[in-house]
């Protein structure tokens, strides 16, 4: 394939899914390890009735207003669900399920009420995002990469997503001490005055705002599948942390990749015209990447060895 | 108009919606509970998610072999298939890898739903127009309903909820005390397979009518908020099976009677807002009655505290004290003791020294036992036991 038709159309989308790929797999490498896996499935969920609040009060679906809803939806899920646990003594997971559900069939009816229909703002949109769409018109080819004309085109997105990688590696760098301590032995990371409290909520954190800036471009599904399923192969590959993590930032690339390939050329090698969604195809071979590692990966066993940093 | 829906005037079709949801919430409520009990309530997410695939694949297995692919029964039981994949997943990956059961859950949802909508993508551009209707499974449509599919949706709601008072009491046992279960010969894995194929089923009848996002929450809020309630087993699941069973009912007349209110979204609202009322008003469990207790509590505590310094002759400096002891005619507002204020820290002290003889004896141990500071020692100790602490006393000549 040329670059004159890889570079406006497949470059870009193909980039900005390798980077939602990977700043949700980082955070979700602790949060596997810490049981918290499916805070990613909540925070996903809840980010469709801050978008649209977002949108009723700004009227328009500019980029900054729709983070802050999201982000603020996200937040307020977390201390919802922390409020519902000890405040009526329920187990985390029933919690979870009340909080975000709610949320969700708020947004949901706010969405059909209110006059959305000018705007790209619907369900579907929301939960499968639109990677396809975000094409880089004035590119003319791999010259386009040094052309500064060009590069001012570039969709937001993948200028977004990139910065969001680099806020998220930052984070788990800066805290990679603190944060192993307290995921594999939390009550020694007390012991030793770190702030286990407060360590787990910027993670949870820094997991909304990876998962907020990857909703609009791929969807709510696909930062579901990142979050866990690379980081769950990862897990089933070997003991260190360091080699979990490098695992999944590969099964991640890999999933986007072969995902975005996949949905797009995948169909016309069997004989079908159109790609399929490209979101979907990657939250799918994500999955297949797990199964492998379940069915064959070396430390796919409980007990085959005492996790050591 | 909300009357009338309310009523089930709005004609034959919306009735039977209406009722379906209300089964379809009873059914959903009482099976939700055991799932609750268990501590597996977000396994129900993973199943919801996993028919998405299902209902895809057997609308294009019903148009490959020349129907219109909109075939309900057909479509829901893709959906089971894919659920009962999705869920035998989820099940291995949690018991045969060293994976936990969140994220064998997480990403079983993700990779079926996000298959789901490959195939879903795959069908608009295989027969275009004759998919609507498909992604009403996604968030639940009443409104392109046929006669039939109601029909369908009440009468499979029924035979579910049927099934889950047939089989409550071996469910019921399983959820609260599965080692006791198996003591008395019950086989409990058997047990947790029906409860599953139970929840299985309240989410299939449920998806079109509000969507297997949503289905979720018919199964988790009831539960949760029956909890609230009471601390008996079977009454919550009875209570959670009403709460499912009105949340439905209200939800589905309110989004009949009014143009624009989706069902799903509209049934979950209802039952969150009984949810919230629960945590707030329930008796012994709420918000508001423990508030109260600690409000008393921390009357009990200072007014104690206020009688005990007013016998021992010292000033009170605390404001809520002072308040309190004033309130009740014990003292006056700079804090003098009234003559009922006296006689009042006359006994707080007498009750006080007694206690300080019994915590000194061996003998009054399991009464000590009870000693909060607030406890009076005539509600723990018999009249014979009183006299003989009483003899005990050192003697400062306080009035008794």
């Amino acid at each position: 394939m040329s670059g004159e038709e890889f570079v406006p159309l497949s470059l870009v989308p193909l980039l900005t899914g390798i980077c939602v790929a990977v700043a949700c797999a980082l955070p979700g490498n602790f949060l596997v390890l810490r049981r918290q896996a499916l805070i990613g499935d909540a925070i996903s969920h809840v980010v469709l009735p801050g978008i649209v609040v977002a949108f009723l009060i700004g009227g328009s679906v500019g980029t900054l207003p729709m983070l802050l809803g999201a982000a603020g939806a996200a937040v307020l899920a977390v201390g919802a669900i922390e409020a519902v646990r000890r405040l009526g003594g329920i187990e985390t997971g029933a919690a979870m399920g009340v909080v975000f559900t709610t949320m969700f069939a708020a947004g949901v009816l706010l969405l059909e009420q209110s006059d959305t229909s000018s705007v790209h703002l619907d369900v579907e949109h929301a939960l499968y995002g639109n990677l396809e769409s975000l094409i880089w018109l004035d590119a003319t080819g791999w010259g386009s990469l040094l052309d500064p004309q060009a590069l001012g085109a570039l969709p937001v997105e993948l200028p977004r997503m990139a910065a969001t990688l680099v806020l998220v590696a930052a984070f788990i760098a800066l805290f990679w001490r603190p944060l192993k301590i307290s995921t594999f032995d939390e009550g020694f990371a007390r012991t030793i005055g770190l702030r286990t409290g407060a360590l787990g909520l910027a993670l949870v954190i820094i997991s909304a705002i990876a998962a907020v800036a990857a909703f609009d471009a791929v969807g709510s599904i696909i930062v579901i599948a990142m979050f866990i399923c690379p980081s769950a192969a990862a897990r089933l590959m070997t003991n260190r942390l360091e080699h979990q993590i490098a695992w999944s930032v590969g099964f991640a690339t890999l999933s986007a990749i072969l995902g975005y390939v996949l949905a797009g050329y995948g169909p016309l090698w069997i004989g079908l015209q159109d790609s399929v969604s490209a979101a979907g195809m990657i939250a799918t071979v994500s999955g297949l990447i797990l199964a492998l590692a379940a069915l064959g990966g070396p430390h796919r066993r409980r007990g085959s060895a005492a996790p050591v940093g | 108009m909300i009357a009338e829906a309310l009523l089930l005037q709005l004609g034959y079709n919306a009735t039977l919606v209406t009722l379906g949801a209300t089964l379809l919430g009873m059914a959903a409520g009482v099976g939700g509970t055991f799932l609750f009990l268990r501590k597996r309530a977000l396994v129900s997410d993973a199943i919801s998610h996993a028919t998405l695939p299902g209902v895809a694949l057997a609308f294009m297995v019903m148009v490959t072999l020349g129907g219109d692919g909109r075939n309900l029964v057909g479509l829901l039981s893709g959906a089971a298939l894919s659920a009962v994949a999705g869920l035998l997943l989820v099940s291995w990956l949690s018991g045969r890898t060293r994976l936990a059961e969140d994220a064998a859950i997480g990403s079983v949802l993700s990779v079926f739903f996000g298959f789901g909508i490959v195939l879903l993508t795959v069908i608009q551009t295989m027969s275009s127009g004759r998919q609507a209707g498909l992604e009403g499974f996604l968030l639940g449509s009443t409104a392109g309903m046929l006669r039939s599919d109601a029909l369908i949706i009440a009468v499979s709601a029924a035979l579910t909820l049927a099934l889950v008072v047939l089989m409550r009491r071996p469910l019921t046992l399983a959820s609260f005390d599965p080692e006791y279960a198996t003591s008395i010969g019950q086989n409990v894995p058997r047990t947790d397979l029906a409860m599953m194929g139970l929840v299985l089923a309240v989410t299939v009848v449920g998806l079109k009518l509000v969507g297997l996002i949503l289905i979720v929450a018919l199964l988790i809020i009831p539960p949760v908020t029956a909890r609230f309630w009471t601390e008996r087993t079977d009454r919550v699941v009875v209570i959670s099976g009403a709460v499912g069973g009105v949340s439905a009912y209200v939800g589905a007349a309110l989004s009949a009677a009014i143009p624009d209110l989706p069902t799903g979204p509209i049934i979950v609202l209802v039952g969150f807002a009984l949810f919230a009322l629960s945590l707030l008003a329930a008796p012994g469990r709420g918000v508001v009655s423990a508030l109260v207790r600690h409000r008393a509590h921390q009357r009990r505590v200072h007014l104690r505290q206020g009688l005990l310094a007013l016998a021992h002759g010292q000033p009170i400096y605390e404001r809520m004290t002072l308040r309190l002891l004033q309130a009740r005619g014990l003292a006056l507002p700079d804090g003098v003791p009234t003559d009922r204020g006296r006689a009042r820290a006359a006994r707080a002290l007498r009750d006080e020294s007694r206690w300080q003889v019994i915590r000194s004896d061996p003998a009054f141990e399991a009464a000590a036992a009870q000693d909060d500071g607030l406890t009076d020692i005539e509600t723990v100790l018999t009249a014979d036991q009183l006299a003989e602490v009483d003899a005990r006393l050192p003697k400062v000549g306080m009035p008794a």
